[in-house]
């Protein structure tokens, strides 16, 4: 992946704007400056039970960080695999808190729009936001029936026994209701908006044109 | 004390059994639970992708309901609700920038979040503060040695909660096993079932749903008690797609840790939502009550 014409040590324009949005995330989780202690061990990826279906592993994934690779992280499956079980943050000797780091590394990628090549799974983040955004709870049908139909219209047809199993059980409410105060998350929402806008990105003084164990401090 | 209670939305869909079951036991157990009114979807693990302070800050509202309402205690029997609730709680103490940003956003609704209130899982609730030993002298019958395994799943336990170990849970055994039911060697207890990749990634998903249930039955047990809706659909919803993928004949019933403690309490089968699981238990294994 390494381009020839780059410099040993310094990033290219990209990789500097990617960086700085990534750590603008990161710095919202407490501790989050930890992944500089990383000793590579593996013991990440050893705890991952999905980790053999990622083609970058969870140890990769941080040196690559610290390579000043971002792009290929977010271009590879990795962060969108990774369960949330925490198996590897609860492991980790440094204390490092991989599952967190992950997230804001999924928050990234959907800033930025960077994704793997025809890998829409941020949709179903999307389409849970926007029932949440009109009912105030989350409806598991329509929120399936929705990605389903934009994702794999196939893979629907294979539910629907289970879902009349499920009707029949009692276990799958046809209609979604909104919540009372529903407003009141709209209001949430406009209100997280506008704290957030305009996006000032902070700019860190370490992480331009340096790479390594200096980009992290 | 009365306990607040959070169902989360998939208690009112799929985790119905749960729903009914928690009520249930708490019910017979004499303890106070009443439902926080109104509250709103955690955000679970999809919203946490989206945006930070949105997250926590929609997250938070359900914690500032549960103080305006005297609460001290809500409890939230779905792993990723309690994952969200209790990370929004850690995050908001351990970081004065957003806690700052989500006490400006709530104000403008009128709400304050003061972390006053603990959010607690219901067999934390049911172990620690009723106790086993009171528990078991209101039991009305035994659980006939029932081999089960104790599937906890990954976010009762991680990150670190305090009420158990993060990755050799016993409190579930323990409680159960008192019951008269019979725990069965699984070392897989906390592995992740893969929650949402069984929509996102699921031949991932059914890998690991394939891996516990083997682990399960390997060992002789006759059904698998969870303590998360969403391993209990995972695990239970998709056994037949399972035996397709991998040529396996599994059709063991998985049940949510409450339904086992309600029979024990002897609660019917209604009561439980017993009915509404999919691959039933069978009536020889545990004597019910009509």
């Amino acid at each position: 992946m390494a381009d020839s014409s780059r410099i040993p040590g310094s990033l290219p324009a990209s990789e500097r704007e990617l960086r700085s949005t990534f750590m603008e995330q990161a710095r919202l989780v407490p501790g989050g400056e930890r992944i500089a202690r990383c000793i590579q061990c593996g013991t990440c990826t050893g705890s991952c039970p999905v980790s053999y279906a990622m083609d970058i592993s969870p140890r990769m994934l941080i040196a690559l960080f610290r390579a000043g690779e971002i792009e290929r992280i977010l271009r590879s499956r990795t962060i969108w695999i990774c369960a949330s079980c925490y198996m590897c943050t609860t492991r980790c000797p440094q204390n490092i808190k991989i599952t967190d780091t992950l997230y804001a590394l999924k928050r990234t990628a959907m800033e930025t729009g960077l994704y793997p090549d025809r890998f829409p799974v941020y949709l179903l983040s999307r389409i849970f936001v926007q029932i949440m955004n009109r009912y105030g709870r989350n409806h598991e049908g329509l929120l399936l029936l929705l990605y389903y139909l934009r994702r794999n219209p196939f893979g629907l047809l294979r539910l629907v026994p289970l879902g009349i199993s499920m009707l029949r059980k009692g276990r799958a409410p046809l209609f979604p209701s909104k919540i009372k105060g529903i407003k009141t998350i709209r209001q949430i929402l406009s209100a997280a908006k506008a704290l957030e806008l305009p996006a000032e990105k902070e700019t860190v003084k370490y992480v331009e044109g340096t790479v390594g164990y200096g980009a992290v401090g | 004390m009365e306990y607040l209670y959070y169902p989360g939305c998939s208690l009112e869909s799929a985790g119905r059994p749960y729903d009914e079951s928690l009520r249930a036991v708490f019910r017979v157990l004499g303890l106070p639970l009443k439902e926080l009114e109104d509250w709103n979807c955690c955000g679970a693990t999809m919203y946490m992708s989206v945006d930070e302070t949105t997250s926590l800050a929609i997250s938070a509202r359900n914690l500032a309901l549960a103080e305006r309402n005297g609460g001290t205690n809500l409890v939230a029997p779905c792993s990723a609700c309690y994952t969200v609730l209790l990370k929004t709680n850690r995050f908001l103490r351990d970081s004065p920038e957003l806690k700052a940003k989500v006490d400006r956003i709530l104000g403008e609704v009128g709400l304050s979040c003061k972390l006053a209130v603990k959010v607690r899982h219901p067999l934390d609730v049911l172990v620690n503060d009723v106790g086993i030993e009171t528990i078991a002298r209101a039991a009305r019958s035994s659980l006939g040695g029932l081999p089960f395994a104790p599937y906890y799943g990954c976010q009762i336990v991680r990150p670190e909660r305090g009420f158990d170990d993060p990755e050799y849970p016993i409190t579930m055994d323990t409680l159960l096993e008192r019951l008269g039911a019979k725990a069965v060697y699984f070392p897989v207890k906390t592995r992740c079932c893969g929650g949402m990749l069984m929509t996102t990634f699921p031949d991932v998903c059914l890998q690991l749903v394939k891996e516990l249930l083997e682990c399960a039955t390997q060992n002789g047990a006759r059904c698998v008690v969870t303590t998360c809706p969403l391993c209990q659909i995972n695990l239970e919803a998709y056994q037949k797609r399972v035996n397709r993928k991998f040529g396996t004949a599994f059709h063991v019933p998985v049940l949510v840790f409450t339904q086992l403690l309600g029979l024990a309490l002897g609660c019917s089968e209604e009561e439980l939502g017993l009915q509404r699981n999919l691959v039933p238990l069978k009536t020889e294994l545990v004597p019910l009550h009509a």
